[in-house]
């Protein structure tokens, strides 16, 4: 599944801001190709983030999210040092975890 | 006649069974919602929620540019000051798709989310706050589009 997901994760104070660019065609399933074929749909539909293992944030995706995804979101409590992993899940079922340290 | 303790053994079974079937929230959260995601307008999308009427409320912010050069990518974002919150949803009204993104809060995160989304044409952005009690609060935008993100 195309490149690993791009995370930055900087820690000012007591929040840490995530920024993620992931690498995902995000296909609405409503363009046709050259030929007139629609071009199935093909996107991420679950995202899910963990600070040093523990779960802290999901979302939903529709297809209206641009292509390669970028999402950013403030953490509460990580430092530098620790981990942020993230997954990202789409329709067809295929997914892809990548994980960055806080700076 | 069931005796106390058979009936709270039972209980408790159920509630196991419950759980593991997904049916309480913190599982069935993270399902993809479907009917949501379905919704032409914001109100079905409200509805699929399991929300009700969306209200504006100035604790609720959505921001993006005033106008898109391009419509294939426009950045986005939604955030609230407001605590209480269950999740926050980005909207393009005109988009065939009209639910972008629903951004579930937990004590962990700040409820504020940035993000990027296709729009077809100009149209309104709305960020919409979906509270614990099942109330919906949201903030809207304008946002032209000059050159469509659908091819058009």
């Amino acid at each position: 599944m195309a490149d690993p997901m791009r995370i930055r994760a900087q820690a000012a104070g007591d929040k840490t801001t995530v920024r993620v660019l992931m690498s995902h065609e995000m296909e609405t399933g409503l363009r046709k190709d050259s030929a007139g074929k629609v071009i199935p749909a093909w996107f991420i539909q679950e995202i899910s983030a963990s600070h040093n293992g523990k779960a802290v944030m999901t979302a939903e995706w529709g297809p209206s999210i641009a292509k390669n995804p970028f999402m950013q979101f403030v953490v509460k409590g990580a430092k530098a040092g620790d981990k942020i992993s993230i997954t990202w899940t789409d329709n067809k079922g295929e997914k892809r975890t990548d994980e960055a340290t806080v700076t | 006649m069931q005796s106390r303790r058979d009936m709270i053994t039972t209980s408790v079974t159920v509630a196991g069974l419950l759980a593991t079937a997904g049916l309480l929230p913190a599982t069935a959260q993270a399902a993809w919602p479907k009917d949501a995601f379905a919704g032409k307008t914001m109100a079905e999308v409200a509805k699929a929620m399991g929300g009700s009427a969306p209200v504006v409320s100035a604790d609720v912010t959505v921001s993006g540019p005033d106008i898109a050069e391009n419509g294939a990518v426009v950045p986005v974002g939604a955030s609230t000051t407001l605590t209480g919150v269950k999740s926050l949803l980005l909207m393009v009204e005109k988009n065939p798709s009209v639910l972008a993104a629903v951004f579930d809060v937990t004590d962990s995160v700040e409820p504020s989310f940035n993000t990027r989304v296709k729009m077809g044409q100009s149209s309104n952005v709305y960020a919409v706050a979906l509270m614990n009690d099942g109330k919906m609060l949201y903030a809207v935008k304008e946002i032209k589009v000059t050159l469509g993100g659908c091819g058009g």
